[in-house]
């Protein structure tokens, strides 16, 4: 997914498409030894020149994550992670890039490739990106545009230098160190990942978004984001992902998260399309991230948004913790899943505050040999009075080797709170399909169409560009699942 | 011109068609009538290709090529239009958008250049006054939520959007009130051309006021059972289908 698009339509050039983001880079790397231990947390961190507090950090994180175990319970099967057998840095080599004019002319041609000019003058009005090259940010574009607003925009290695006091206030805060096995190790080892602060009353300016890149070969990637809207700000961020293609897994686990003071609203959107593996299920990326995001303050709104399409497994549940009275918390999915990919993905709305409210609509879509779960937990505490929840699960089961599942918990411990859940699995209807094909479309563009229409509640939550780039990428997605 | 010869159909073991018979030059509207279960949408959904049918004999070409070999989508590339008796809804897809990828998909067929949004709005907005449809037609999801009525006018928007050389239509003039009936009428009486032909299935002489046809034919138990000039329409509101096996 790119920053920047050409609103091409014509569904023949998608048809030849496939992955077309499965192409390798070659540029110098430093990399650090394979496995993990004490050292190497150590190497990262010096390699960031980053103050005590922070290896501190690190090093407990570590030691939590050395006596945790990986966690079974999600509809997913996958041959054990050698965790010795990765590496756990690797970046360009030579000194970072203090601008956009010292960046690898190697790398800004690779995500031009990709259709994310970095150059300023060439890129798409209004958005501001950060590119994450395996585990580095490579460029930032527009800071000192968002600097007049007061706006911070920066790589977090250099959020942890430069604004000590911010990062150590709100790191961790939502996601422990040791909240899970995935958010330990990223606490462990994250390298980089971009920083968001949004200053009290400040609406910010542009699209902020972050663009993920895998290229090295058996380099996990643990990017690490942090977002922080003080009172009455605003931003909507978004992030993109693709890697190379290749035969062996690899591993992300990605930290994010979100904190949103009074009247605070962030909109959150993830584009995700990692290399799911080819038609057998061979290669593509582990995707276990931790998602979270506070709503501390009174009225604050965190939603988000995501439209999952790549991956061969993916395990993810961005969740809210409404706190503030009267907070909202959205969750707006679509989790597409073909051939052999994996996805057991949902939310949790945490209800604590009075009056919070929470909204989820959930569309599913399997197809090929895939299994498609959605796991999602409401809870309402007994200080949330007047809480209500709001679920709607759909799935769409193309053919007839696929599987989808539906796993809501719901936990109510206030009996004021109104919780709604509705769920619905259908096939495309044989009649639908005849229909478009009877007016002319293919089988595939079809079954696209009827697809994007299912998704239409979720798309319409994203910015508009990246809508447009989304429905391409579903229809791409379910190339050879028809006929 | 189409020709249907000899055709046989069956749904699982069930034979519907039993050998139809029947010839419409280019240029001709016929009407085909007939008792319900008669095998007259089935006889439509062979046409245009629909799965589950399976063909046990005979032949259909169109402009002499044999469409039977075709999928849906080619023979709808190849000038050929269904109307549904039943149009069908798709949940989330914006009509407009709909018949513009319809369009285009078809003009990429032909070889012919593609409508922007932009264009085909203009084109769209033309025919819906032609049609005397609202322009929120275009806005709403493919008849989510329409009446039965509108459903049959937006199978007509198709239609004159689509341009096709053989169009069918199946009992589209069944739930529509008069002044429907008249503005559907005329929409398919301003294809007419020597190009164009139609095939117009009916249960109604009322809809043969509008659209004068060149030949009514009788289905029956799977076969044209009479066929005659539009008289024999009159004849059948007249006396009904009692009798007309025999024929
Ligand atoms: N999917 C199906 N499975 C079994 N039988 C079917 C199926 N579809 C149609 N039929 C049968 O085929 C016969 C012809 O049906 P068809 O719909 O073609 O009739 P029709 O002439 O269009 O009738 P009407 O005037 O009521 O629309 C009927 O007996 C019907 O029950
Ligand atoms: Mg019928």
């Amino acid at each position: 997914m790119s920053a920047a698009f050409e609103t091409r339509n014509t569904v023949d050039t998608l048809a030849t498409q496939k992955y077309k983001y499965g192409f390798e880079t070659d540029i110098a790397m430093d990399e650090f030894p394979k496995g993990l231990n004490e050292d190497i947390v150590r190497l990262i961190s010096a390699k960031k020149d980053e103050p005590e507090w922070m290896l501190a950090w690190r090093l407990k994180a570590y030691a939590m994550w050395r006596k945790m175990e990986e966690p079974d319970w999600a509809r997913i099967k996958h041959p054990p992670i050698d965790y010795e057998n990765l590496y756990y840095y690797a970046a360009p080599s030579g000194p970072a890039p203090k601008s956009l004019d010292e960046v690898d002319p190697e790398l800004l041609t690779m995500y031009e490739k990709l259709g994310i000019p970095l150059n300023e003058r060439a890129a798409l009005a209004g958005v501001a990106v950060d590119a994450v090259f395996d585990s580095v940010s490579v460029a930032t574009t527009f800071r000192s545009t968002l600097a007049k607003s007061g706006v911070i925009f920066c790589p977090i290695s250099e959020a942890v230098r430069e604004h000590p006091e911010l990062v150590q206030k709100y790191l961790g805060s939502v996601v422990p160190v040791g909240d899970n096995y995935f958010a330990a190790l990223n606490s462990a080892v994250f390298s980089d990942g971009s920083f968001v602060f949004i200053p009290k009353g400040v609406r910010c300016p542009m699209e902020l978004s972050t663009y993920f890149r895998i290229n090295a070969r058996n380099t996990g990637q643990f990017e690490r984001t942090l977002i922080i809207a003080e009172e009455g700000a605003g931003v909507s961020y978004l992030e993109g992902c693709t890697a190379p293609q290749r035969d062996e897994n690899q591993l992300h686990a990605a930290v994010v998260e979100l904190v949103a003071l009074d009247d605070a609203k962030i909109k959150y959107s993830t584009v995700q399309n990692w290399y799911p593996g080819d038609e057998n299920g061979k290669g593509g990326i582990y995707n276990f991230v931790t998602k979270r995001g506070a709503c501390r303050g009174a009225r604050s709104k965190i939603s988000w948004t995501q439209v999952e399409t790549g991956s061969a497994i993916t395990w993810k549940y961005p969740s809210c913790i409404l706190q503030g009275e009267g907070s909202v918390g959205e969750f707006y999915s679509v989790a597409l899943t073909n051939n052999h990919q994996q996805a057991d993905t949902g939310t949790k709305m945490i209800h604590l505050g009075r009056n919070t409210t929470s909204t989820i609509i959930s569309k599913g879509i399997s197809a090929g040999h895939s299994n498609n779960t959605y796991r999602g937990l409401v809870k309402i505490m007994p200080g949330a009075s007047g809480a209500r929840n709001f679920t709607q699960c759909d799935s769409l089961l193309i053919g007839d080797q696929c599987g989808a599942h539906t796993v809501p918990y719901i936990e109510s411990r206030n009996p004021s709170a109104k919780v709604e859940h509705e769920a619905t699995t259908s096939k495309i209807a044989e009649d639908q399909l005849f229909y478009c094909r009877s007016r002319g479309l293919s089988e595939e563009d079809a079954v696209g169409l009827i697809v994007n229409g299912f998704c239409k509640d979720v798309l319409k939550e994203l910015p508009m560009e990246f809508a447009v780039e989304a429905q391409k990428l579903l229809a791409v997605s379910l190339e050879g699942s028809v006929g | 011109m189409l020709e249907i010869k000899n055709l046989s159909a069956s749904i699982g073991d069930k034979e519907i068609l039993r050998g139809v018979d029947l010839t419409v030059p280019d240029g001709e509207i016929h009407a085909i009538m007939g008792p319900n279960g008669a095998g007259k949408s089935t006889l439509s959904y062979v046409l245009s290709g629909r799965e589950g049918y399976e063909v046990t004999g005979g032949s259909a070409t169109y402009n002499g090529e044999n469409i039977l070999a075709l999928t849906p989508e080619a023979r709808a590339a190849a000038g050929i239009f269904l109307a549904f008796q039943y149009p069908v809804e798709l949940p989330g897809v914006g009509n407009a958008n709909f018949i513009r990828t319809a369009l285009n998909a078809v003009k990429r067929a032909r070889g012919e250049a593609e409508l922007d949004a932009v264009a085909f709005l203009k084109l769209a907005r033309a025919e819906l006054k032609n049609l005397s449809m609202p322009d929120d037609m275009l806005k709403r999801n493919v008849n989510v939520g329409f009446s039965g009525g509108e459903k049959k006018r937006n199978e007509v928007l198709q239609m004159a959007l689509l341009r096709p050389g053989l169009a069918i239509l199946d009992e589209t003039d069944s739930g529509l009130d008069i002044d429907a009936l008249k503005i559907v009428s005329d929409g398919v009486n301003a294809l007419r051309s020597p190009k164009f032909s139609a095939l117009v299935i009916t249960h109604y002489q009322r809809l043969l006021d509008h659209i004068v046809p060149d030949r009514v034919h009788v289905l029956s138990a799977g076969r044209i059972v009479r066929s005659g000039g539009p008289e024999l329409a009159l004849e059948l509101e007249a006396h009904g289908y009692v009798g007309q096996e025999a024929a």
